[in-house]
């Protein structure tokens, strides 16, 4: 509830003129109509909206609610207890795997990978980097920058979860989970919450904040969506997504000045690199090796608040605010120093994608 | 046909839930058979197992056997302890392709071999493991 009041407030409006609001529902998240009635509102338009075409569906569906007139000003949020489910309901929580949880049956898509003791994306994700290691000659030393350079960036965020400098060494030495995953390549589940207030382009005078304008989005399928059956096991629906982007905007890869890309797993931020033409294909290894060229001070700085990786699993809605902060100029320490115009934002990736553009207006 | 028996406890497995559709491909295996559906119409195999075919949408669609040969097209090592009555050993998870036809893929584990001895363009067969009424196919190095 702060979080959705907060981000009224910050945008210089009153909860009497949010006509819309929209969350991403998913279990153990919170719904609108709880929030509609604590708060009071009286909306023209609402939705709790589920996960296709990627996690952050409910800022796209608002959107298109605000395009269609529906609405003027619409608050969208996302709120998960997810580290506190999985910390107290022990190992795993209400994850598939664990104990707890375990069904005794399973149908629908899982039954395909269940059986064969591949509960988690992870498992999947990493089958995809292996492939791409296998075709590309990607190292382990180079998908290491991800989360070294956002360990980085997270020591300069005041809300990140570890701020503590991730090395090398650290890295190669950690615990394999799935190969080549380490420990370091995967996210954290934590419980936060997340609001932003959208409006219509002629309702934007007199806010408190200086507009930020969604130049372009693509949530394109143009394969299978399916972890085994997709047609190219190094891309997945991001590739679509990617491509599918720039065809909706004059702006160009080389345009962009800060990438906010959706790492629940290492490899997944590299495929977006290709997926929307930072680097060609298969090149996102050397792209990224060394490090220097995704840092804060680099041609394109990412995940700049330290991502998931290192400030937590906020079902990829951490990288649109992220972006907001960064064009605003308000990132203090971990601001990128390049005067950013344009940010592009990447949420999903695997079977399920969508990426924005954001600019300064 | 032998089935395939872990020497001791395996990866976790949840079996998955028979129906009229799935029902061939997950018992196939207890006649030493890889059965996968097949549309009569166009010819295409259609997995995961579905009433339609997705190339021509024909609803004549019915289950043959294939060779159970096929080719890693991807696979990871897994090491994570997913549940407390797994083993604790690192296991292979493979994605395969099928020799009828390399679109036609599975997720399995490699097994009969070192998990590092697992390569991408590795020719495998099936094996079958029994998990409760069903047989799950799983792979080893083609011999």
């Amino acid at each position: 509830m702060e979080g959705v009041l907060n981000a009224i407030a910050d945008a210089g409006l009153t909860r009497d003129d949010i006509d819309g609001i929209a969350a991403f529902q998913i279990e153990g998240s919170a719904g609108v109509m709880e929030v509609i009635d604590e708060i009071g509102l009286n909306v023209r338009w609402f939705a709790n909206v589920g996960i296709g075409p990627s996690q952050i569906s409910a800022i796209f569906e608002a959107m298109m609610a605000i395009e269609t007139g529906r609405a003027r000003h619409v608050v969208v949020f996302h709120s998960s207890c997810e580290g506190t489910v999985r910390t107290t309901l022990g190992k795993g929580g209400s994850m598939p795997g664990s104990a707890t949880a375990m069904p005794q049956r399973v149908s629908g898509p899982t039954e395909w990978w269940m059986p064969f003791g591949a509960p988690s994306a992870g498992n999947h994700i990493a089958m995809y980097a292996q492939r791409h290691f296998h075709l590309y000659g990607t190292t382990r030393e180079q998908m290491a920058q991800i989360p070294i350079v956002q360990r980085r960036n997270a020591g300069l965020y005041e809300k990140s979860i570890y701020s503590t400098p991730l090395t090398m060494d650290d890295y190669l030495n950690a615990r394999m989970i799935t190969e080549p995953f380490c420990l370091f390549d995967c996210d954290i589940p934590i419980d936060f919450s997340c609001a932003l207030v959208l409006s219509a382009d002629d309702s934007t005078s007199g806010l408190r904040r200086r507009p930020l304008n969604i130049e372009a989005t693509s949530t394109v399928l143009a394969s299978r969506p399916s972890w085994d059956q997709f047609d190219d096991l190094t891309t997945m629906m991001l590739r679509d997504v990617g491509a599918d982007l720039w065809k909706h905007t004059d702006l160009t890869p080389a345009d962009v000045d800060v990438a906010q890309l959706y790492d629940g797993f290492t490899y997944i931020a590299m495929a977006w690199m290709e997926a929307l033409g930072f680097c060609g294909k298969g090149e996102s290894g050397p792209f990224i090796e060394g490090g220097q060229r995704i840092s804060l001070d680099g041609e394109l700085p990412i995940n700049t608040n330290g991502g998931q990786l290192s400030s937590g699993r906020m079902h990829g809605w951490g990288y649109l605010p992220e972006a907001c902060v960064q064009l605003w100029g308000d990132g203090g320490a971990r601001q990128v120093p390049n005067d950013p115009e344009v940010a592009v934002v990447a949420s999903g990736g695997g079977i399920f994608a969508g990426a924005m553009l954001v600019t300064r207006s | 046909m032998t089935m395939y028996r872990p020497d001791g406890p395996g990866p976790m497995r949840v079996p998955p839930e028979l129906t009229s559709l799935n029902r061939e491909f997950w018992t196939g295996g207890f006649d030493g058979e890889l059965r996968i559906r097949r549309c009569n119409a166009c010819g295409k195999w259609q997995q995961p197992a579905a009433a339609r075919c997705r190339g021509c949408l024909s609803t004549d669609v019915t289950a043959r056997v294939v060779s159970g040969n096929a080719t890693v097209a991807a696979f990871t090592i897994n090491h994570q302890h997913w549940s407390p009555t797994a083993t604790t050993e690192p296991y292979v998870i493979a994605i395969v392709e099928l020799a009828e036809d390399p679109d036609v893929r599975l997720t399995t584990n490699i097994v009969n071999c070192p998990p590092t001895d697992v390569r991408i363009g590795m020719p495998v067969s099936v094996v079958f493991e029994a998990l409760a009424d069903v047989a799950l196919p799983l792979f080893e190095p083609a011999r």
